[in-house]
């Protein structure tokens, strides 16, 4: 039933309640990578989800199986992944009882799926697992979770298979946008003296970077991405202003302030975005395209707003745009387009590299000796925000990273699924010695299934990123953020059966990452980096956008 | 933006848990309920639930469509711009000491309401209607000392019948 998803490969960890159905599926062509947490399965079925454009699928089981879930769901559902999770939950009878590994997990979880179920009867399974399936991968994706009590799955019924898209009278996402307001658009874009596109995880989830590359170079538009946007638009393109908001670029932020028409199109306008919602884009019009319309007039007021799919309307822009005279274009955005390079002259990313290894350096010589090819996940802090300032991404679903929930602990388990999703890919995870230690345990996975997963962890001995908020924000009071002990990462990653390799000095750093690339199995590198680097620009929170912390 | 009372109706699928949902979705979002009142339609897989909230404009649109959102929501509409009745019940547990016996079936009688329950200490009234009528026989009732009350919520249905709803 699964298989006829189209689903080759399960992430999971088995127990009592779903024993049956580990019993089949040793009988199916399915493969099932056993993680070591259940919080590693759902990353790494996220992971697995974005690099293949396929919905994750994960198989857990009752009680504290199902509650070990939850912070990956969670986070799928905040950066719309579709994810399929089924649980085991006690024999039908049972459940309300407080039997043995019981949890009301459709309850725990309501408010992180997109839908979730309670299968009751075997009659019901097929349909169920179908709707799920849709409702993950259609509209918006997200995680879907079906719950299944012990006796259905041990029930045996027949599956007719179909090909069928199942109707759910309730839901219908909407794919095509509203024709006048695309035509409105397009008078919108062609005329702005000062536009700007700001671009999110909508055009990854929906493919649509290469009509918006397209849409951007024909009409001269620079566009800026959110954190989820990183690869939606070639991040060497002179017309990109890479990533906005908090961390965001000084030109990015700049041109924000300063336009006049601002398309968002498969964003969420998020509060790390817009700091001050009403300073944002203060001169702007707005245009907003979603496929959600609960997105919209979410945060920011919308002049234009169009439900639809990133990907179908922009082939629509782009074939109204091929009836238009744009000669006059690149004249009319001249001054605008100096502007911003203006900005990008005055304040660039940018360190100071001496004595001690920076660790925007060891990003850069990651980008530059991988040929900005690699496919990069993250952890949660600095070191997230630097692979996202220092690494140029150039196509979509290359950066993976808990955006909306920030997950410590997402980036070892993601990059697991990338490389089972792409064998012949490189993929290296740029980790914080806090974050790496939640989900550590993962590289007994990588090592079983022999996943040459690449961890480069930015060790500063802090949780960084909360210790630049008390540097800057509570008189250097560092509480509780130096990690005092931790362990020695490359004694560990032998143990775990890797190979761990370590730089203390700026000169070492090339040759741990030639050495990490050229092994052929997981490695585990660990660059002892400045101890109190910060990441800059860096807007307070709450602040306009333009108040911009430099260096 | 100030806020407004408005009086949503839904069409939900009756499945368990989709009361849930939609509690779950008001309390997570800091929406306001005012009342709730929900029971099977002619078609017994569909439920229709009023319900009344307090918001502004731009909170009542993120209501709107949340609610749509919701996969077992059929359908959404808000009764402000639309034509519609509305009604509460209230069942009211007033002492009726010997002297004030009379009173109490006379005010009754006015509102034309009904005596439900009689007992040596109490009667139980029955009050069907709009908000204001609840008000106005609270208010009279009062003196003579409400024990208890139990209302419904409001309960409300479109006044236009263009045979939309199938007969729900
Ligand atoms: C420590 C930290 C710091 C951060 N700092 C920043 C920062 O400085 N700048 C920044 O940008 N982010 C930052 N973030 C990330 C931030 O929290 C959000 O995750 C991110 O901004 C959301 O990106 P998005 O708007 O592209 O929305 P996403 O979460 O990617 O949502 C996608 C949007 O597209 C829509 N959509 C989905 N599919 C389609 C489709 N087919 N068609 C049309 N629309 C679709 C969805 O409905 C949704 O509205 C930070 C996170 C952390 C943890
Ligand atoms: C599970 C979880 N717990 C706590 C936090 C809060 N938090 C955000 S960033 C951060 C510090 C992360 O430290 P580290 O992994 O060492 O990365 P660095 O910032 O030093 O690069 C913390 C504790 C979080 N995001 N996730």
């Amino acid at each position: 039933m699964v298989a006829a998803e189209g689903v080759d490969t399960i992430f999971g960890f088995p127990g009592g309640a779903v024993i049956d159905l580990y019993d089949e599926l040793a009988r199916t062509d399915i493969r099932h990578i056993l993680a070591r947490h259940e919080q590693g399965a759902v990353h790494a079925a996220d992971g697995y989800a974005r690099v293949s454009g396929k919905v994750g699928v994960c198989l857990v089981t009752s009680g504290p199986g199902a509650t070990n879930t939850v912070t990956g769901i969670a986070s799928a559902y905040c950066d719309s992944i579709p994810l399929v999770v089924f649980t085991g939950q006690v024999p039908s009878h049972l459940i309300g009882n407080d039997a043995f590994q019981e949890v009301d997990i459709v309850g725990i979880t309501r408010p992180c799926t997109k839908h979730n179920y309670l299968v009751s009867r075997v009659e019901d399974l097929a349909q169920t697992v179908r709707e799920a399936f849709y409702l993950a991968r259609s509209g918006r994706p997200g995680p879907v979770l079906v719950d299944l009590p012990k006796d259905v799955v041990k029930a045996v019924t027949t599956f007719k298979e179909t090909s069928e898209k199942p109707f759910i009278r309730s839901y219908n996402p909407t794919y095509e946008p509203n024709v006048k307001q695309l035509k409105k658009v397009v008078r919108a874009l062609v005329d702005a003296k000062r536009p700007m596109i700001f671009a999110g995880g909508g055009i990854i989830l929906s493919k649509a970077s290469a009509d918006l590359t397209k849409l951007a170079r024909r009409l001269s538009i620079p566009v800026t991405t959110s954190l989820m946007g990183l690869g939606a638009f070639p991040g060497t393109d002179p017309l990109s202003l890479g990533m906005l908001g908090m961390h965001g670029t000084y030109r990015a932020n700049m041109s924000t302030a300063h336009c006049d028409l601002m398309l968002g199109i498969g964003v969420r306008f998020d509060d790390r975005v817009t700091g001050k919602t009403d300073t944002f884009a203060a001169q702007a019009k707005i245009i907003h395209v979603d496929i959600d319309p609960t997105s919209i007039r979410k945060n920011v007021p919308v002049w234009l707003p169009v439900v639809g799919d990133c990907r179908v309307t922009l082939e629509k822009l782009n074939a109204l745009l091929d009836e238009e005279d744009l000669s006059e274009v690149p004249a009319r955005r001249e001054k605008w387009l100096a502007q911003v390079d203006e900005w990008r002259r005055a304040m660039r990313l940018a360190y100071n590299q001496k004595d001690i290894i920076k660790p925007q350096y060891v990003v850069e010589r990651l980008h530059a000796l991988t040929h900005g090819d690699a496919i990069i996940s993250t952890e949660v802090g600095q070191n997230q925000m630097w692979a996202a300032q220092y690494y140029k991404f150039q196509r979509p679903n290359q950066f993976l990273t808990s955006g909306g929930l920030g997950v410590m602990g997402y980036g070892l388990p993601a990059a697991i699924g990338a490389q089972v999703a792409a064998p012949d890919r490189l993929v290296v995870d740029i980790a914080g010695d806090g974050s790496i230690q939640m989900n550590i345990q993962e590289l007994a996975t990588a090592v079983q299934y022999r996943l040459p997963v690449k961890v480069a962890i930015l060790n500063n001995g802090y949780l960084g990123m909360v210790r630049q908020w008390q540097e800057l924000f509570y008189d250097k009071r560092y509480c509780e953020t130096c990690m005092e002990h931790a362990p020695d990462f490359v004694k560990l990653a032998e143990a775990y059966g890797a190979l761990g390799l370590r730089a203390t000095r700026p000169e070492e750093v090339d040759g741990v990452i030639q050495k990490a690339l050229a092994h052929p199995g997981p490695v585990m590198m660990d660059f002892r980096v400045e101890r109190e680097e910060s990441v800059y620009p860096m807007v307070p929170a709450g602040a306009p956008i333009t108040e911009m912390l430099l260096v | 933006m100030p806020d407004e009372r408005h009086i949503l109706s839904l069409l939900v699928e009756n499945k368990p848990g989709v009361l849930s949902r939609i509690a779950g979705l008001f309390s997570g979002r800091g929406f306001n309920i005012e009342s709730l009142c929900v029971a099977e339609t002619l078609d017994a897989g569909i439920s229709r639930l009023t319900l009344v909230t307090k918001a502004n404009e731009a909170v009542l649109e993120q209501i709107f469509k949340q609610l749509n959102k919701l996969v077992d929501i059929i359908k959404v509409t808000d009764f402000t711009d639309v034509p519609a009745v509305t009604r509460e019940m209230v069942l009211i547990k007033v002492s009726a000491k010997p002297e004030n016996r009379a009173e109490i079936l006379r005010i009754v009688d006015i509102f034309r309401c009904k005596v439900v329950d009689v007992s040596s200490e109490h009667y139980t009234v029955e009050v069907t209607g709009d908000q204001g009528k609840m008000a106005a026989i609270l208010d009279l009732l009062r003196p003579m000392g409400i024990k208890e009350i139990a209302r419904t919520g409001i309960n409300a249905l479109s006044r236009e019948t263009k045979g939309r709803n199938g007969g729900r």
